[in-house]
């Protein structure tokens, strides 16, 4: 599966956003996603199919002012 | 609210008037020591991307568990209601907050609120449960809107962020907190000095917010506490009633029995 992991075209072996996260390490971490623009809540990955050409944001905690 | 020694934000009584950004340190543990010292109850922070390979997020939230105050989440970076919105959901998933600093950005150069968008954003997430303290500027009609849009705490910027140039518009600050007696005001962005801090205390706000005039300071830890030094003294000032300033001199010392001695 293509997809587009945090602006980067990637590889990931995934037929849901779960799969996704975990393939890419961050299934224990604390982290928040979105799929093509849309907030997708953690409760809600394990049944949300990706497809190719996917948009996925993984945002974590970060500084800010 | 003007008079109380402690405020309450959003149902949450604090003693500290300083809330502190957590960006532009030289090390984490700088960040630590300076959120220390000022004494915040407070801090921002952000979501950003997170790389699989440095996992970078997960550290520096370990880091802010560990300072145990707070957290105040951002949606810095958004020039859009829908980016603006769709950045709070995912915050308040990751710190479990209902609070989100809203930011939705109208220009570059100046990082000026969109009062449009921002009050759009204010009152679909107010809608939601969210808990917002919008970034602002000292509108008193972007600041009416923002009430009936569902905010109890605004946020006026002093100056542009990251500016350092303190208050920039006194009389329009002065004439947002005589407006609103009752609501909550917060400076955020633009201060550089704590003099500064202590400015818009002795003008009657009930805190600030900032982040880069401690964290590029020389000694961020020592300008921490320079800030909240200067946050008690402003507030203070403030409840001991400042005398009014006039144009002309007023002699202090009594002119009456002057002796006369040409």
């Amino acid at each position: 599966m293509k997809l587009v992991v945090n602006g980067e075209l990637q590889e990931v072996p995934a037929a849901t956003l779960a799969e996704a996260v975990h393939s890419l390490d961050l299934g224990e971490a604390k982290v928040a996603t979105a799929l093509n623009g849309e907030f997708v809540p953690a409760r809600a990955r394990a049944s949300t199919p990706v497809k190719d050409g996917d948009r996925i944001e993984i945002l974590a905690p970060r500084q800010g002012g | 609210m003007l008079s109380s020694p402690d405020f309450t934000l959003y149902g949450i009584k604090l003693r500290s008037r300083l809330m502190l950004g957590t960006s532009q340190y030289p090390s984490p543990a700088i960040l630590a020591e300076a959120a220390c010292a000022s004494g915040a109850e407070i801090l921002t922070v952000s979501l950003r991307r997170e790389s699989a390979r440095l996992k970078e997020g997960q550290d520096f939230w370990r880091l802010i568990r560990d300072i145990g105050v707070r957290i105040l989440p951002n949606t810095a970076g958004c020039y859009s209601v829908k980016e603006a919105v769709t950045t709070a959901h995912m915050a308040r998933e990751v710190f479990g907050t209902p609070w989100v600093k809203l930011e939705v950005i109208g220009e570059a150069d100046t990082l000026q609120p969109d009062p449009f968008g921002l009050v759009e954003a204010a009152r679909i997430l107010s809608a939601d449960g969210f808990q917002v303290f919008p970034y602002t500027t000292e509108d008193l009609v972007v600041a009416e809107r923002l009430i009936e849009a569902g905010c109890s705490v605004l946020m006026p910027w002093g100056a542009p962020i990251g500016s350092g140039k303190g208050l920039n518009n006194v009389f329009g600050l002065r004439a947002l907190r005589a407006h609103f007696p009752e609501v909550p005001l917060i400076v955020d962005a633009g201060l550089g000095l704590p003099s500064h801090a202590a400015a818009a205390m002795e003008l009657g706000y009930d805190g600030v917010l900032l982040n880069t005039a401690v964290a590029k300071a020389g000694d961020p830890v020592a300008m921490a506490r320079a800030f909240g030094q200067a946050l008690e003294a402003g507030r203070a000032a403030f409840l001991a009633g400042p005398m009014e300033s006039r144009d002309m001199a007023a002699p202090s010392t009594p002119v009456v029995g002057q002796a006369v001695l040409t």
